[in-house]
């Protein structure tokens, strides 16, 4: 060695680190996975919300998909159409047919519609409420009011109203399907937004035993079955059901004369908003 | 033999026993109501499938809904009349269930249809446990599981002795102890049959140091010809579960996920041991019970003989009513007891007492945030750590509490019971094992 301490500790430090740099270079010649830099494109315009609407487990999954040809960019319920449009233009795709999805609640009895049998007192959250005695309300399949949905959604698109139920915005869901894992009554369902027909109950009473329990239960009396175009509501269990691969044919005049107004006619929101409830919405 | 010689199980809990209400209180018949609703699910496993109409005119012990499938039991009538509906109605375990609808003719005596049953000593084994599938005997300690399923256990794993469970360690309750005081016969006869069916011919009877005066009747009136013992158990909470009786008496632990069969017993309720036996005597099918109605919210606490159906509102009425400051209703003990939020719900099978608490008696203080003090893990017998799975359930990470073991919780409340923090923790386990059965059903 050249006999100097601060020569010999340079060329060897010097030396090893030429030595790693080329096998660093090596194995990234010989290594190196090609990926599609249209990937990192749309993903960068992707909303990053990682909803799981698509299907996917998250957004990069879903850029991978969209690039890959398995999924089109129209399936990303958060997007816009205009950003739809961009990601479908970036890649020369079709941007595929938008059918936006909304959570809807199959239950209107709120603290107004349907009584409480008994008080509950504890974790303040549906989940735990309903696993004693169902939550004590009378109807144990409507709403308890207790907000799990509105705590799990990431969008904010859930609130609860004066009447303790949950509201969906329409503008702000993406069908992502956490209210409808959460909820443990099952009172959420997805459908699209053009499916105007719902019933919004799941009590399996006739009559005025379903009455007895919420003002706006189903009562099987079977007047819409009578005003919709033949087979598309059905008596199923003391429940009416709406065949909705007939939805075409649905008419408002189903819901005219439902006595309990089950079953109702929604454009756009489900439920109706008090003006504090606007303004909250607002900020 | 000092207190401190009884046999009993590590960990568990004091709480007050408050029994003096009724355990010195004879069992008296309910008067049969107006009306009796039956669920066809009254036990664990697939509902019953119902055999009868609207309009239908029944003898009680009928048959009204055939068992469907292997664990599931049969469902009679409970009292005669005419069949109004078969409908939902609330049940106990505060959903709305199928039942079907009895309204009693007020003109019937109330005789069952004679049945013809063989005589227990005169068939084989195999058709004894057919015998009982058919009478709708289930467990009738709280879990109310199929009998006839727990008589034929796997072919290896042999049962050596039959445990029968007088323990009754739940607070308030004393329907087990009238059970042995009232009827010790029907229990010896019932082990008898057990035995028999079983093809062994040893059992032990478990009973809390508590209830000396029943250890007494039924070591009196134990058969000399059967190898029958009578074991006083150490007063502690959940003495009378199943896997604490086995390790009381036995010393032997039943591994976590198996059954009691993997260490050679099998545990019966009294009272469930006493209904085998009616049914050879009188070809009486599971159609009614001791249950205790008790609690400082109900004027006359008592023991009743109260056929299934019977309509909580009825049941209460017969006890003189509510008092001023009755506040919750408990089905089951104070532990382990299920809630009420209806006074329509029937009383079923696995009713083994009515609890009417008061302001005083029900505990209702705000929920605090966790210490760690880690008294729970010092109460829990089955060695869990409620801390931590508590913990996990408030943040709905339910599949997390597998790996902790949640499967072996059986809700005994011990944790809730000591935690300072008022946290109703086997509310949150009860709550992440329904949250489970729906997360595996979708």
């Amino acid at each position: 060695m050249t006999g100097i301490p601060i020569l010999d500790s340079a060329l060897i430090l010097g030396g090893v680190g030429l030595f790693f740099g080329f096998v660093i270079s090596l194995v990234n010649k010989r290594f190196r996975v090609w990926e599609d830099p249209r990937i990192v494109g749309v993903e960068e315009m992707l909303p990053s919300t990682n909803c799981g609407a698509c299907t996917q487990p998250g957004c990069r999954a879903f850029a991978e998909a969209v690039v890959a040809g398995s999924q089109q960019p129209s399936d990303c319920t958060v997007m816009g159409p205009e950003d739809i449009d961009d990601v479908a233009s970036y890649l020369g795709v079709d941007a595929g047919e938008a059918n936006k999805r909304v959570a809807r609640l199959l239950c209107a009895g709120g603290k107004n519609e349907a009584h409480r049998e008994a008080d509950y007192s504890g974790f303040e959250t549906c989940k735990a409420a309903s696993a004693v005695a169902g939550g004590g309300k009378g109807c144990t399949w409507g709403c308890l009011g207790l907000a799990d949905c509105e705590v799990v959604c990431l969008l904010d698109a859930i609130y609860m109203n004066e009447d303790e139920l949950p509201v969906v915005i329409p503008e702000r869901c993406t069908a992502c399907n956490d209210c409808v894992e959460t909820c443990p009554k099952d009172l959420f369902v997805l459908m699209p937004l053009d499916h105007k027909l719902i019933v919004q109950c799941r009590n399996l009473l006739h009559g005025d035993d379903a009455e007895e329990l919420c003002s706006v239960a189903c009562n099987a009396c079977s007047k819409c079955v009578a005003d919709a175009a033949p087979g598309l509501i059905e008596m199923v269990d003391n429940l009416a059901v709406v065949d909705y691969e007939k939805i075409a044919l649905a008419d408002p005049k189903a819901v005219s004369r439902c006595p309990t107004d089950a079953i109702v006619w929604v454009e756009g929101q489900q439920f109706a908003d008090s003006a504090e409830a606007l303004e909250r919405r607002a900020v | 033999m000092g207190v401190r010689d009884l046999l009993t199980f590590r960990n568990g809990v004091h709480p007050p026993e408050n029994k003096h209400l009724t355990e010195g209180v004879r069992s008296r018949r309910l008067p049969f109501p107006e009306e009796v609703i039956l669920p066809l699910s009254q036990h664990i496993g697939t509902p019953a499938r119902a055999l009868v109409k609207a309009g239908d005119r029944i003898e009680r012990g009928d048959v009204i809904a055939e068992a469907a499938g292997l664990v599931s039991s049969r469902v009679h009538a409970t009292a005669s009349g005419t069949v109004k509906a078969v409908e939902h109605w609330p049940h106990p375990s505060g959903s709305m269930q199928p039942s079907i609808r009895i309204e009693v003719d007020p003109h019937s005596t109330q005789m069952q249809r004679p049945r013809l049953v063989p005589h227990w000593d005169e068939v084989p084994p195999e058709q004894l446990s057919e015998e009982i599938s058919k009478a709708g005997i289930v467990g009738l300690g709280g879990a109310a599981f199929p009998m006839h399923v727990k008589l034929r256990p796997p072919a290896d794993q042999p049962i050596e002795v039959l445990m029968v469970n007088g323990c009754e360690c739940e607070p308030y309750l004393t329907s087990d102890h009238r059970t042995m005081l009232e009827r010790p016969e029907e229990v010896h006869l019932g082990i008898r049959i057990v035995l028999r069916a079983l093809g062994i011919d040893r059992a032990v009877i478990g009973i809390e140091a508590n209830k000396p005066d029943a250890v007494e009747v039924m070591r009196q009136t134990a058969p000399a010809d059967l190898d029958v013992s009578v074991q006083p158990l150490k007063v502690k909470y959940p003495q009378g579960a199943e896997k604490m009786l086995i390790k009381a008496v036995t010393g032997r632990e039943v591994p976590s996920g198996k059954l009691p069969a993997s260490v050679g017993a099998l545990v019966q309720n009294v009272a469930t041991t006493a209904n085998v036996a009616r049914i050879f005597e009188t070809g009486q099918p599971l159609i009614e019970r001791i249950m205790t109605v008790s609690g400082r919210g109900v004027r006359n606490p008592g023991n009743w003989v109260i056929p299934f159906g019977t309509r909580l509102s009825d049941v209460i009425a017969a006890c003189g009513g509510f008092t001023d400051d009755a506040s919750e209703i408990v089905f089951g003990g104070p532990m382990m007891g299920q809630s009420q939020a209806s006074l329509d719900v029937p009383v079923l099978k696995a009713t083994g007492g009515i609890l009417v608490l008061s302001k005083d008696e029900c505990k209702r203080q705000d929920i605090l945030p966790c210490i760690r003090c880690g008294k729970c893990l010092d109460a829990c017998p089955v060695f869990l750590n409620p801390q931590l799975m508590g913990a996990l359930a408030r943040v709905d990470r339910f599949e997390e509490m597998v790996e902790t073991n949640l499967n072996d919780c059986m809700l005994c409340g011990c944790c809730s019971y000591v935690c300072p923090s008022n946290i109703p923790l086997s509310q949150l386990f009860a709550m992440s094992k329904i949250q489970l059965s729906r997360l595996k059903a979708a």
